[in-house]
């Protein structure tokens, strides 16, 4: 019996262990940072102070902040709008396309983010595959500047996070109850408001988590910014890697994380609210 | 919509999805040097990637942190697992909201707040925080895949082994090992190919002793296309999709 308990005790103190260790502990860290202050050579002083999130208010910082929050909201509503109807194509494809149709959406979502993100440009630079085509078809004369604009990084994040979007919407469509589809169709209603009244909300479950897993990581991939778009277009990650980075402000970049971490907090708390009004258990 | 419709839609998707893969898959064996322009077939550029050591040996140390990372994460990923399907303890729940939210955090504070971990118990960064950090990326999504696996158990199974006086270890290393086995496999092959895609993590926990391939190739892309980097994403996307393919075969026998 001691022996018994032993095991438990190791596997339950273990596991608790390492989470408390390199998940919880870490978190109070950086929280802790972000409310001390600011030493010129030091990075830190253990002074308590409100002072990086007044920072982050600020007109130039919170510009900024309001910014990449919109460029990574337009890039996951880009991909909710071009996944969707995907999402719903492969779930409707029948038994024997839908398997293969989703391996195939798995493996550039397994290839390495970067070396995808670094094969883009292959296909936007000025001598690359779209102003080849473009001129070809001579709908431009002189090949078009893609590379480092704006319109690049947001290639880039969609390109990169699609798959994020796709594979829940799949799950959600598949789930769908055909009947009741057919039920408000024999009822009368229009194939507008059988979607708008019926499929989105049963869909609701997947258009949150997908929007979740695509919006939270196009804030923080600093690399795409940072390969596609030059210097001139940044992402709250590349602000926050500069402040730990470049400019050494601890604190105001621990605050920045924080920022982000609230944002998580605010779209898993819309997760389980969609999911409990969906009628389903949550689950991991 | 029309069935056409609905096949060209899907067609242009994953032409957006497959174009600048295929494109570096072109370009790898295309004897111009930084044109598209087709100069004839060579494998120059593979030959030049053997002879780039500094390329190879940061993608011997991104595969020897994968196999390594992928192990660990998948020792404690079935150990929580095990945990939380066979014990009802206290906090249970809040282990589970733990792996759930370890699990959604943002790469990058996954990494800002190792570093600080890091820099606070001053530890010099090189392998071993790199370990520690790929182990925190992979663990939570190897014990949801583990746990997944464990879910399509038969109970009385377990219950029996119990009974007829097995021990908690003997149930956990002859009985649910066993049964989980190609679920291992899965938690396995997925941590590695995190791990192998991992880029913020790694910029922020690894040291200039220790440098990985996604940050060889991020410093040398940002000047442009090179063409052994070329050669090496396609050796690297042939890699990935073998384990997402080897991967998906172990998960269907569960089915």
């Amino acid at each position: 019996m001691r022996d018994n308990n032993l095991f438990k005790r190791l596997v339950i103190g273990g596991v608790l262990g390492w989470m408390v260790l390199f998940g919880a502990v870490p978190s109070l860290m950086l929280l802790g940072v972000s409310f001390l202050k600011r030493h010129p050579d030091n990075l830190i002083e253990p002074v308590f102070s409100l002072g990086s999130y007044l920072e982050l208010l600020e007109p130039a910082l919170g510009s900024m902040l309001i910014q990449s929050m919109l460029m990574a909201a337009t890039a996951t509503l880009l991909c909710l709008v071009i996944g969707y109807p995907f999402a719903y194509i492969v779930a409707r494809a029948g038994k024997r396309y839908t398997k293969t149709l989703l391996l195939l959406v798995m493996i550039p979502f397994w290839t390495n983010t970067l070396i995808r993100t670094y094969a883009l440009v292959a296909v936007l630079k000025a001598d690359g595959v779209i102003n080849r085509l473009l001129l070809f078809l001579g709908v431009v004369d002189a090949p078009i500047k893609l590379m480092y604009t704006q319109t690049a990084v947001f290639i880039g994040l969609i390109y990169t996070l699609l798959p994020f979007m796709i594979l829940p919407l799949y799950a959600a469509v598949e789930k769908l109850d055909l009947r009741l589809l057919e039920a408000s169709r024999d009822l009368g209603a229009s194939r507008w408001n059988t979607f708008r009244k019926i499929t989105i909300p049963l869909t609701m479950p997947g258009i949150v988590s997908g929007c979740m897993l695509v919006f939270l990581p196009a804030l923080g991939m600093f690399y795409i910014p940072d390969i596609l778009g030059g210097a001139k277009t940044m992402l709250l990650g590349n602000y926050i890697r500069d402040q730990f980075l470049v400019s050494r402000n601890i604190p105001l970049g621990a605050a920045a994380s924080i920022a982000m971490t609230v944002i998580m907090g605010v779209m898993l708390f819309l997760y389980y609210r969609s999911v409990r009004r969906a009628g389903r258990k949550v689950r991991i | 919509m029309n069935r056409i419709v609905k096949a060209a839609y899907a067609a242009l998707v994953f032409a957006f999805l497959y174009l600048p893969l295929v494109v570096i898959a072109v370009y790898s064996f295309n004897a111009s040097k930084y044109s598209l322009a087709w100069k004839g077939f060579t494998l120059q550029w593979y030959g030049k990637l053997i002879g780039n050591a500094t390329l190879l040996d940061a993608a011997l140390r991104s595969m020897t942190i994968a196999v390594v990372s992928a192990t660990v994460a998948l020792a404690l990923g079935t150990l929580a697992a095990f945990m939380l399907h066979q014990y009802r303890f206290k906090g249970r729940k809040a282990v589970f909201g733990g792996l759930f939210v370890m699990m959604m955090s943002p790469d990058i504070v996954i990494g800002i707040s190792l570093l600080v971990l890091f820099l606070g118990a001053g530890l010099a960064l090189g392998f071993w925080t790199l370990l520690m950090g790929h182990v925190t990326l992979c663990m939570p999504f190897a014990a949801a895949t583990v746990y997944s696996r464990f879910e399509g158990f038969d109970p009385t199974v377990v219950e029996a082994a119990r009974d007829l006086g097995a021990t908690e270890y003997q149930v956990f290393r002859r009985i649910v090992l066993p049964m989980a086995a190609p679920g291992l496999v899965a938690a396995w092959l997925l941590s590695f190919t995190l791990s192998l895609d991992d880029v913020i993590v790694s910029f922020f926990t690894t040291g200039p002793t220790y440098e990985v391939l996604p940050l060889r190739i991020y410093s040398m892309v940002r000047l442009g296309i090179k063409p052994d980097v070329n050669a090496l994403s396609v050796v690297m996307i042939a890699i990935t999709v073998t384990a997402v393919v080897l991967s998906r075969r172990l998960l269907k026998e569960k089915s």
